[in-house]
């Protein structure tokens, strides 16, 4: 593994360990609900401070459960998961066959050298090439 | 950060409607100047508007018990500048509002004004002053991204106590409500955000050396020089 993907690897795993290190400490332990949105608090801390307040708009459109709501928040995040694959994937892609298309150039400009470092022959030729 | 649909005061809606308004125009143009002009940097453009989608759709457990979500922003500022920022982000918004149910239309100014427009430039400003002062790259954008994400946070909890001051202790009494519950919460979110944004910084400087370069990120020290005198001058 190249040092540049240990280093990657270290940074998604430092991710991870910030998001699951609240978990396992039990960090939510004390509240009613734990682990709920801190939206979803806003709200509740609106309602403490202004108990007459009543929103005064509802969405167009409401998610019909919780299920549909974390299907559509998983569709948000594929949705940009996929275009960043593809993103670093066509580049990747692009690369390599920039890469061989180099290759394939330098294969085929090889023997054209060696032919034109020959004295016998074409004296001057290969000058006028490199021009 | 999103404030939900109806939450705020019709006035304030307004306000923060009207307050947007003109950095989203702004961005607009840009954005269409940007695509014209370089039609290659319209594929990173979308990468950066995917990066916004994915990590405002994560919502991660914090420190006080919690869960809230990152924004996704700072990337896109460093790469693109802060006005594209705040029409990738209204998207983003947008989406979540008339699909998720969260945040809303009528607090979509409000919204917009934290996520799309207050963290990108606060970011923006964290990492180029990190880079004028020569900080290495990586060490720019994680602060950039940083800074992002927990300005946004903190954004929200003004506006919400601007609407809501606390019938005893006025407007500071609830910003530091709000504030307990978003900035704190979101300050172990906006690291793991640092990270995720030099993550992907990472793979672009090993991907597209060449659009970096062309964007300003990636710079030679001469060129760097240059390009201080010309914004001196």
């Amino acid at each position: 593994m190249s040092r540049n993907t240990k280093i990657n690897l270290v940074l998604l795993f430092a991710v991870a360990a910030l998001a699951v290190l609240p978990l396992a400490l039990g960090l939510g332990d004390h509240k009613k609900e734990p682990f709920t949105g801190a939206d979803a608090e806003a709200e509740t801390a609106i309602t403490e401070l202004k108990p007459d307040y009543e929103p005064w708009f509802s969405p167009l459109y409401e998610p019909p459960s919780g299920e549909i709501e974390s299907a559509l928040f998983s569709l948000q995040a594929a949705l940009g998961a996929g275009v960043l694959a593809y993103y670093f994937g066509l580049r990747r892609g692009r690369r390599q066959g920039e890469q061989r298309a180099l290759d394939r150039e330098g294969e085929r400009r090889a023997p054209e050298r060696r032919a034109g470092s020959a004295p016998a022959g074409a004296a001057g030729k290969p000058a006028a090439e490199r021009d | 950060m999103h404030i939900a649909e109806g939450f705020l005061p019709p006035a304030h809606a307004v306000a923060w409607g009207v307050a947007s308004a003109p950095f989203v125009v702004h961005g607009v143009r840009s954005l269409t100047r940007e695509v014209r002009e370089h039609p290659e940097s319209t594929l990173l453009l979308g990468a950066s508007g995917a990066f916004t989608f994915v990590l405002s759709a994560l919502k991660l457990p914090s420190v006080t018990g919690s869960c809230s979500h990152p924004t996704g922003t700072g990337l896109g500022a460093i790469l693109f500048r802060p006005p594209i920022m705040a029409v990738l982000g209204t998207i983003t918004l947008l989406f979540q509002a008339l699909l998720l149910a969260h945040g809303g239309l009528t607090t979509l100014g409000a919204n917009v004004f934290s996520m799309a427009i207050v963290g990108p430039w606060a970011g923006y400003a964290v990492y180029a002053l990190l880079r004028r002062s020569n900080a290495p790259l990586m060490v720019a954008v994680f602060s950039g991204a940083f800074v992002a994400d927990l300005s946004t946070y903190c954004v929200t909890s003004v506006q919400l106590a601007l609407a809501f001051p606390d019938p005893g202790s006025g407007f500071l009494g609830a910003l530091a409500k709000f504030g307990s519950i978003f900035a704190v919460t979101q300050i172990p979110l906006a690291v793991s955000e640092g990270l995720l944004t030099v993550l992907v910084m990472r793979l672009l400087v090993q991907s597209s050396k060449g659009e970096l370069t062309r964007l300003g990120v990636l710079l030679t020290r001469k060129q760097s020089r240059t390009e201080t005198e010309a914004v001196a001058r």
